[in-house]
């Protein structure tokens, strides 16, 4: 085990992003022209990462494996992003930002890391505003904010429940402008099937057109991947369908360490799984905690009149609900972290109190919200504020205008009206704070490779604030890859175009094809689907919201003898020249079946519970999280050595200058 | 709920395609649209039939991948989802559905039911976007007051999910509505106003060079959106443009 | 302004003003048409004001005929080019869930009128054309009426007069308030406007109808 080089820059806190920013090399205009980088990925990382190195200069290729780099998952973050504006005037400033997303991730993030996110943070409203996204305002014309969990002030801008939606489409409309200019080169429908390195840099990738299936060779002077998350290896998630670690592993198994695999985000409101055809699993926002109540029923029988149709949850008195979260955290209410909030719901689901039928569901209760604003509506219009009916009809106005649509999305996909019963919601995988391993430059262990946005293991330690995710995407590829990869290029500025006659290139492309070559000619009798769910069910069941040492072996080894049987016996029709979505997916599966092992293997490793990890050795008597400062402040690296189970770790120890670890409590 | 699916077969963009008809069992009214077409893709695959090809990825009906032209509408009866968030609930027991890709010259189909809209992104290209570099030497956000009947329907316009269902349904395969609610989204906003009129120009000029069809005010886009953008987009782009054209 | 001829749009425009234009020409007619229902007389003269009156014939008639050609040379244009733009029809399309039969049958309405016009030409313009320009027959300014009634005695043609009009008013139903959104009308008006347009789509074929009637029944 060594210790990792993060290249933090020296000098205060504060300071460093400044003095560092002032230091580094850079690259001439003249000479930028003669760089090439690729992207791979159209989130708000890559999108804008892709847009800014194209203004500066270089040439970029960019790819996604959609039809258009504006479908990338991004765009269905809902809630907001954070920004330390202090336009509330609540006691916001960066400091505190920063203090909370440290406090937040439960102290294991990098320090450095996180004071630049909150630095930039106010550059991208900034910025965002001037290339026309639409954010929520007031009626002063000024912007809006909200609050999210796990903060006590409101930095989050918002527009409606499409927050994602419209900051990916601001940078997706940046890079169409220099699309339009020639800057960048947009590859649609193209997967990233391997890195490829010479002399040790990452000098191009091998792609597969997804319509003809051709292998393509793609040189450059660097490689910046922001491919997103990994959390579709539960197989159900709130990720989108196509959401892979392939183009992340990859570059694991070309050298780059991967980083606390296990630090996933299980996000506490989503629409609970109905039946086994379930293909993914809907995320309800974190804003409508801002409103709504988390209650299960006080006594048993009243589940069981409910799970039997007898009861319905709104004859349920005032005495006989448990509004849970209000009772154990009083300071936080509905409003604790996620990972609080996703724990306290398993806890009580497992005592047997879950509402529907398969016992895993709580309330989201938004009566009393429509009352009170029923009430004030009521006020404000001069009308009879103890009319019922009209309280409520008036209070349900306020309430569409807040979270219309996401009201909207239940009912067609419950077919029931949240106006009228109570929302059910369930944890759901939805975010992976894990991922390569990056130092402050964002470059990962390989040089000219760079991870960004949820990618790269991040800035959000075990667990992830609300509305930081766009955040650090956005900060990431605007603000600090465009500079630190400067640093690199400089030495580069005499390499000359990259040839993809390489030796290397040959041998990758060969390695391409011969997998792709060995699904198509298996023609064993199960569907990569087959596959990808019983991986899914054994992450969720091991690997979950709650994980034990005898659990995470035999994930190992489960996930270890689906992967030979993979191999084996996994069907792949078609062919390797046409539109092939199987094939596809085939290859996403087989590193997410090499992925599971190395998740369930640093689980096992980080022997204590800390933000979404929880290891039931690890707790208060009150059953809460117990972190182990002592033996684990450190980010986990993981080196690639062929099986994920011989993966050598590497530590990151974590040092704290500007901040005082503490035990996190919301209570 | 048992079911009989008349499905587009078409190998690629040149290939001819036609109709073809497979049965499907035990499709649970909970389903989505799509859930039930990966159902139908196992089956198909067990039996050695290549599986239907069709496009969508976040099956929550924000990224605007998924299509599909369900028993003549774009994206099925049912009003304001994407084909994604359709659930089989809206349809009865014993049924026949047909199931083409969204049709139009400037889409071409790619595979089964999966078209290539790339002519959007084009468009996009041509002036989709204010210049502003992404240096992040901009002014403050709140710099600029914006009315907020206009930030929301700026707002409005902008959730346009670039998925075609209104070229799909308009019986011109006009590209409008989608070319519309950008236009609008940028003329409604200050940031947008500067450049506004080459804006418009150049997105039209090169919707025109796409293929699409001429608008008829129909307004079979309007009630065919899954977002729900509102015709008054036209209205906005048919006025910014005749401006636009005016000024020279 | 090059663009402006060549873009889709410029021929939304075109065929909106076009189609305006021949709306408040439809209105003039019509007012005059129904001056025969209370007084012969009158009738006469304003027809023969119209007739006679060298700015009527010489420059509004001439726009006139070129704003008719225009309007029907460009429908049947467009009509070419939007059934180009999808080379392969749906199996099934359900048109009516979501527009009127009026907006997507635009072509088949106006082909009806265009018939219509062109009886309306054989009937009307070419015998007064040859009347006055070819043949130079003496003036007679209470010739008009006669000629009138005299063409509403057959009931057949009274009968292809009513249906014709109940075409140009389903042609008017989506055309009227269509021009308005064409050349950007879209506001808080556009309901009222609409209404408006609903009205006269309807009454205005229904008053043309209503002559022909009365004279076929009077004569």
């Amino acid at each position: 085990m060594t210790n990792l080089d993060s290249k933090i820059p020296k000098g205060p806190l504060s300071d460093k992003w400044t003095n560092h920013k002032s230091h580094i090399n850079l690259v001439s205009p003249a000479n930028k022209r003669l760089i090439d980088v690729i992207v791979v990925g159209t989130g708000l990382a890559g999108a804008s990462a892709a847009a800014t190195l194209a203004e500066l200069g270089y040439n970029v290729k960019a790819f996604c494996f959609q039809d258009s780099p504006r479908r990338a998952h991004s765009i269905a973050a809902q809630g907001g992003i954070n920004a330390a504006k202090n336009y509330q005037g609540d006691g916001d400033s960066t400091y505190r930002l920063f203090y909370d997303t440290i406090k937040g991730g439960d102290y294991r993030s990098r320090e450095a890391n996180v004071h630049r996110l909150a630095e930039v943070s106010t550059n991208i409203i900034d910025q965002c505003v001037a290339q026309g996204v639409p954010f929520a305002r007031d009626y002063g014309g000024l912007l809006d904010n909200r609050s999210f969990g796990g903060v006590l002030v409101s930095r989050t801008f918002y527009a409606k429940g499409q927050t994602g939606q419209q900051l990916l489409l601001g940078a997706y409309s940046a890079m169409n402008r220099q699309i339009g200019r020639g800057k960048i080169k947009i590859y649609n429908r193209h997967e990233m099937m391997d890195l490829v390195l010479v002399d040790g840099k990452a000098r191009g990738i091998i792609a597969r057109n997804l319509v003809t299936g051709q292998i393509e060779r793609h040189g450059a002077h660097a490689v910046v991947v922001a491919s997103g998350g990994y959390g579709n290896i539960f197989f159900l998630s709130t990720n989108a369908m196509g959401s892979n670690v392939s183009a992340g592993w990859k570059i694991h198994q070309k050298g780059a360490h991967f980083a606390n695999p296990c630090f996933t985000q299980i996000h506490p409101t989503c629409i609970p799984v109905s039946g086994d055809h379930q293909s993914k699993l809907t995320l309800m926002s974190e804003s409508l905690r801002n409103d709504g109540r988390i209650w299960v029923p006080k006594n048993m029988e009243d589940v069981q009149g409910i799970r039997e149709g007898k009861l319905k949850p709104t004859d349920l008195k005032e005495e006989d609900r448990d509004y849970y979260l209000e009772r154990r955290y009083p300071a936080f209410g509905n409003l604790v972290p996620r990972d609080v909030a996703s724990r306290a719901a398993k806890e009580r689901c497992d005592a047997g109190f879950g509402v529907n039928k398969t016992g895993e569901a709580v309330y989201l209760d938004f009566v009393a919200a429509i009352t009170r604003y029923g009430k004030e509506q009521a006020h404000v219009k001069g009308l009879d504020e103890d009319d019922t009916v009209l309280v409520k009809k008036l209070g349900q106005e306020v309430v569409r205008s807040k979270y219309g649509n996401l009201f909207q999305m239940y009912e067609k996909i419950v077919d029931q009206n949240p106006y009228e019963m109570p929302m059910m919601i369930y944890p759901a995988v939805h975010y992976t704070m894990g991922g390569v391993w990056v130092d402050y430059n964002l470059m990962t262990s390989i040089p000219g490779c760079y991870a960004i946005g949820e990618a790269n293991f991040s800035d959000h330690g075990a667990n992830r604030l609300g509305a930081s995710a766009l955040m650090q995407g956005l900060a990431d590829g605007y603000f600090v890859l465009p500079y630190t990869i400067g640093d690199y290029l400089s030495n580069d500025i005499r390499t000359g175009p990259i040839s993809t006659d390489a030796p290397e290139f040959d041998a990758a492309e060969k390695t391409v094809k011969d997998k792709i070559h060995l699904f198509l000619t298996n023609k064993g009798k199960n569907s990569v689907d087959h596959y990808h769910k019983k991986l899914g069910k054994i992450m969720w069941d091991k690997c979950g919201m709650s994980r034990n040492a005898k659990g995470l072996k035999e994930a190992m080894a489960e996930i270890k003898a689906l992967r030979e049987d993979f191999y084996k016996n996994v069907n792949v029709p078609g062919t390797d020249s046409e539109f092939n979505e199987q094939l596809a997916k085939a290859g996403r599966v087989s590193d997410f079946l090499e992925l599971g092992e190395l998740f369930a293997k640093d689980a096992l490793e980080r022997l204590e519970s800390c933000g979404g990890h929880f290891r039931e050795e690890s707790q208060t008597p009150e059953g809460e999280a117990m972190r182990d400062d002592q033996n684990f402040t450190f980010v986990s690296a993981w080196e690639y050595k062929g099986e994920p189970a011989d993966a050598v770790l590497h530590k990151e120890e974590l040092n704290y200058e500007e901040i005082e670890v503490k035990t996190r409590s919301y209570k | 709920m048992n079911l009989n699916l008349k499905i587009w077969r078409q190998a690629n963009t040149t290939a001819q395609g036609k109709m073809e008809t497979y049965p499907i069992e035990n499709v649970s009214p909970d389903m989505s649209f799509l859930e039930m077409m990966d159902v139908l893709n196992e089956q198909l695959i067990n039996k050695g039939i290549d599986p239907v090809a069709f496009d969508h990825d976040c099956r929550e009906g924000i990224c605007g991948m998924c299509s599909m032209y369900i028993n003549g509408e774009a994206h099925g009866p049912d009003r304001l989802v994407t084909t994604c968030q359709l659930h089989m609930r809206k349809f009865k027991d014993g049924e026949t559905i047909t199931i083409e890709p969204f049709r139009a010259n400037a889409f071409p189909v790619v595979k089964d039911l999966a078209v290539d809209r790339s002519a959007f992104d084009r468009i996009q290209h041509a002036g989709g976007f204010v210049s502003v570099n992404t240096s992040g030497n901009t002014q403050d956000a709140n710099a600029i007051p914006i009315n907020k009947h206009d930030a929301d329907n700026a707002f409005d316009a902008a959730t346009c999910i670039g998925c075609g269902a209104c070229v799909a349904s308009c019986k011109n395969a006009s590209a409008m509505l989608f070319v519309s609610a950008k236009v609008s989204q940028y003329a409604l906003l200050p940031q947008g106003k500067v450049e506004a009129a080459d804006r418009v120009l150049n997105m039209v000029k090169q919707m025109d060079e796409e293929g699409f069809g001429n608008c008829t005010n129909t307004g079979a886009c309007e009630v065919e959106c899954p977002k729900g953008i509102s015709l008054e987009n036209i209205a906005r782009m048919n006025r910014e443009y005749l401006a636009a054209s005016a000024k020279g | 302004m090059s663009g402006l001829i060549k873009s889709s749009l410029a021929r939304k425009y075109a065929m909106a003003l076009s189609g305006l234009f021949l709306i408040v020409f439809l209105l003039q007619h019509f007012t005059i048409n129904f001056i025969s229902v209370f007084s012969e007389e009158v009738f006469n003269q304003v027809s023969h004001f119209m007739g006679n009156n060298p700015a009527v014939q010489f420059l509004l008639q001439p726009i006139l005929i070129f704003g008719v050609l225009f309007h029907f040379t460009m429908g049947f244009v467009l009509e070419y080019q939007n059934r180009n733009s999808r080379s392969q029809n749906y199996a099934e399309n359900k048109g009516f869930a979501n527009s009127s039969w009026m907006s997507r049958n635009m072509i088949w309405s106006g082909a009806v009128v265009l018939s219509f016009l062109g009886l309306h030409f054989y009937d009307f313009w070419f015998p007064e054309m040859n009347y006055k320009y070819i043949e130079v027959l003496p003036e007679d300014p209470n010739r008009y009426f006669e000629e009138m009634v005299h063409k509403f005695v057959s009931p057949f043609r009274v009968g292809f007069y009513a249906v014709s009009f109940v075409f140009l008013m389903l042609h008017l139903l989506h055309g009227f308030s269509s021009s308005f959104q064409s050349v950007g009308l879209n506001n808080k008006y556009t309901k009222g406007l609409k209404s408006f347009t609903i009205a006269f789509s309807i009454l205005i074929p229904v008053g043309f109808i209503y002559i022909a009637f009365f004279h076929h029944l009077n004569a």
